[in-house]
């Protein structure tokens, strides 16, 4: 059995990132834009635990905590705008927000 | 005497503003009587000024500074000594009398008011050129006449001719004015200053190829002001002018400058006679070119134009060969009668409701005894019959021709004299004598108005006596210029040749009269090839449309189609054209769209993270 080493980490975490984009780009539902936002900054997260897991020193997880606790916040401001967002509008589609078009 | 000089310059500019405040206004009979007044006042200043320098004293004041920058120095200086006396006493004479004149001629034309305003600023520019004492100051007021000759010309601007002929003369006088500006140049380049005295101080040690060039450069100056081939064209064409304006500038004063600037700049042309050889060659050629086609044109205003032209050629003539003074009393006694005949045509022109044919006029003496005695003086001083001012000056200038052994200039210049005596005779022959043939044309001639006459009366005196003055003159201005008398010195030579010129003279002024008595079309000599070239002019005016005219209109239409069109223009549209396309094809990224724009933030990423990971293999490379 092979032993899982920082490499595997990596590699976890550039294809939660590449899915995470992806779905940024494709999604045309507002919740779901959200769940590939939460999926980018997790990718990164596992990165920098295994990053900093790797090298023996602590600043990289610390890091992560940054980074899950203004996810969170982030959350909770958008899914506060998306509900408004869903009683003014019926929708949370993505085509219905194009009142600022150029 | 500063206070005078100040009044004699300025008081024509005060005439003018006051006149030009006027400008657009109806007739207003005061905006006539002011300038001609202030002239008046300006003419007896010149006179005290006048006395004063006499007495063998100059006037030099500086007014203000102009220009200081580093070395260059130019006040505005003004100088009156003896020469720029006797041009400001031609200046304000003939200046004062046809402004009188003017009030009259001008009566019934609706641009009255501005019509002074120009004459009065002309008087002012010409009062600058003559009085600068710096070359820098001659130039301005050497502009200043272009400019107001320029206007009055094309006074009557609805006319096509007019703007036309205004536009050549100004375009003429440029060509010539940058010679001028080159020869300033060179002056200021070699002698680090543009003050006449100390020009002329500092020339004796400038190297005499650069003087030549000076001397050649500041006389293509005078050649487009004084009309001299083959910049002559415009004087012809510039009588589209009202008259009294070709009496004053296109006679007396403007194309007087050309030849007041070579004698003012004598001390330079002392230093190059092989240049001043070939300006009195020139003088002598355009004497007889400019004579000899006046005397077939049939337009009254041309013919004297021509023989303006003439008498240039003669005042280039003495100027060439040194006799400064000589080509200065030449200056002023033609500005006398030449001013006069013009002002005769001018009323002759009134009674024929500007028609300019003289063989449609014809016994006109019987209705215009005034003018008709006038005309005939200023023709015979013209000729230069003995005792008018013409045979003074004229004589003198054959003289010297004679004395310093140029014998071809000599006989050109007496063949000329013959050519001015005929056709200066044919046109009073034609315009006075005969029968009266304006009869055919319905014409109703009348006097021109009492006062016009008197106005010109003054002019009539001095071209009967300004050949008396002769040797106070002489005395007065060779305290400036070279003092060489002109003596023949054996007697009978002398003699034969005063007499002999009087005689053939006479004899041409005989033969026109034979001739031109009767007007009758002689259509054998009409079909005369050399009537022909003289009628065309030599062809010149058809040359220079021709070969320079028109190829520069096709170069202008080349450069403007082909170059500034698809060159220039185009590339600074296709400049707007970029941003305008990129702008129009780009906009459709604002669609407002959150995924769309989400998606291009991705692209920008990569592309970023694209260009690190170059950037940092380079990077790589380049170290390793």
């Amino acid at each position: 059995m092979m032993e899982i080493g920082l490499n595997h980490y990596l590699v976890l975490s550039t294809i939660l990132f590449a899915i995470g984009l992806l779905g940024i780009m494709r999604r045309r539902n507002l919740l779901m834009l959200f769940f590939a936002t939460e999926i980018l900054l997790n990718s990164v997260n596992i990165a920098f635990a295994a990053i900093s897991h790797f090298y023996g020193d602590l600043s990289g997880q610390m890091f992560a905590f940054f980074v899950i606790a203004i996810a969170a916040s982030e959350v909770a401001v958008g899914l506060g705008l998306l509900v408004v967002w869903f009683k003014r509008s019926g929708s949370i589609d993505l085509e219905t927000l194009k009142s600022m078009r150029g | 005497m500063e206070m005078y000089l100040y009044i004699a310059l300025f008081a024509p500019l005060a005439g003018s503003l006051f006149a030009a405040l006027f400008s657009a206004s109806p007739k207003t009979l005061i905006a006539g009587i002011v300038p001609s007044a202030l002239l008046f006042v300006s003419f007896l200043s010149s006179l005290v000024l006048l006395v004063y320098v006499m007495g063998g004293e100059t006037v030099h004041v500086e007014m203000m500074t102009w220009m200081a920058t580093g070395d260059l120095y130019i006040p505005y200086g003004f100088l009156v000594d003896q020469v720029s006396a006797t041009m400001m006493m031609v200046v304000t004479i003939v200046s004062t009398i046809v402004h009188i004149y003017s009030i009259g001629y001008m009566d019934h034309d609706k641009s009255f008011n501005r019509f002074f305003a120009w004459l009065s600023a002309f008087v002012f520019s010409m009062m600058i050129l003559v009085m600068s004492d710096n070359f820098a100051g001659l130039f301005i007021g050497w502009e200043g006449v272009g400019l107001c000759s320029w206007a009055l010309i094309g006074f009557w601007y609805h006319k096509e001719s007019a703007t036309w002929a205004a536009n050549e003369a100004f375009i003429m006088n440029r060509i010539a004015d940058l010679g001028m500006l080159i020869g300033i140049f060179l002056i200021y380049w070699n002698t680090g200053s543009l003050q006449y005295d100390k020009v002329f101080a500092a020339m004796s040690h400038v190297d005499i190829a650069i003087v030549s060039t000076i001397g050649i450069f500041l006389f293509i100056g005078a050649m487009g002001k004084s009309a001299q081939f083959p910049l002559h064209t415009w004087l012809a064409d510039a009588m589209e002018g009202p008259t009294p304006v070709s009496a004053l500038i296109h006679a007396a004063t403007m194309v007087t400058a050309g030849v007041y600037l070579v004698v003012r700049a004598n001390p330079i042309y002392d230093l190059i006679p092989d240049v001043g050889y070939f300006i009195a060659c020139l003088g002598a050629f355009v004497a007889m070119f400019a004579a000899s086609m006046a005397l077939v044109n049939r337009d009254m205003k041309r013919i004297i134009a021509y023989s303006t032209l003439s008498q240039l050629g003669y005042m280039f003539v003495a100027a060439g060969l040194g006799a400064y003074w000589v080509a200065l009393f030449h200056l002023m006694a033609h500005a006398f009668f030449k001013a006069l005949l013009f002002l005769g045509a001018g009323n002759v022109m009134h009674a024929m409701n500007d028609e300019l044919d003289p063989f449609k006029m014809g016994g006109l003496r019987h209705t215009m005894k005034g003018t008709f005695i006038m005309m005939t003086l200023a023709s015979v001083a013209l000729a230069g019959i003995f005792p008018l001012a013409g045979f003074f000056s004229k004589d003198l200038i054959l003289e010297v021709a004679f004395i310093e052994n140029h014998y071809i200039l000599y006989t050109v210049l007496l063949l000329t004299a013959g050519m001015t005596a005929f056709y200066s005779f044919r046109l009073v022959a034609l315009i006075f004598h005969g029968e009266e043939r304006y009869k055919l044309f319905g014409f109703h001639p009348h006097e021109a108005y009492k006062y016009m006459l008197i106005a010109m009366s003054p002019l009539a005196l001095l071209a009967v006596i300004a050949g008396a003055f002769k040797m106070t003159y002489f005395e007065m201005v060779t305290k400036v210029l070279p003092m060489t008398e002109y003596h023949v010195h054996n007697p009978i030579v002398y003699w034969i040749m005063t007499i002999g010129t009087q005689l053939f003279v006479i004899a041409c002024i005989l033969y026109a009269y034979r001739k031109y008595e009767v007007a009758k079309e002689d259509k054998k000599m009409e079909e005369n090839i050399g009537y022909k070239i003289l009628w065309n002019q030599y062809y010149i005016p058809h040359f220079y449309e021709e070969y320079i005219s028109k190829p520069y209109r096709e170069l202008s239409r080349i450069f403007w189609k082909d170059i500034d069109m698809k060159v220039v223009d185009a590339t600074v549209d296709m400049v707007a054209n970029v941003f305008y396309k990129t702008g129009e094809k780009t906009r459709g990224m604002q669609d407002g769209n959150l995924s769309s724009m989400l998606q291009l933030m991705v692209v920008g990423l990569v592309a970023m993270l694209a260009l690190a990971a170059v950037y940092s293999i380079a990077t790589v490379l380049v170290a390793g």
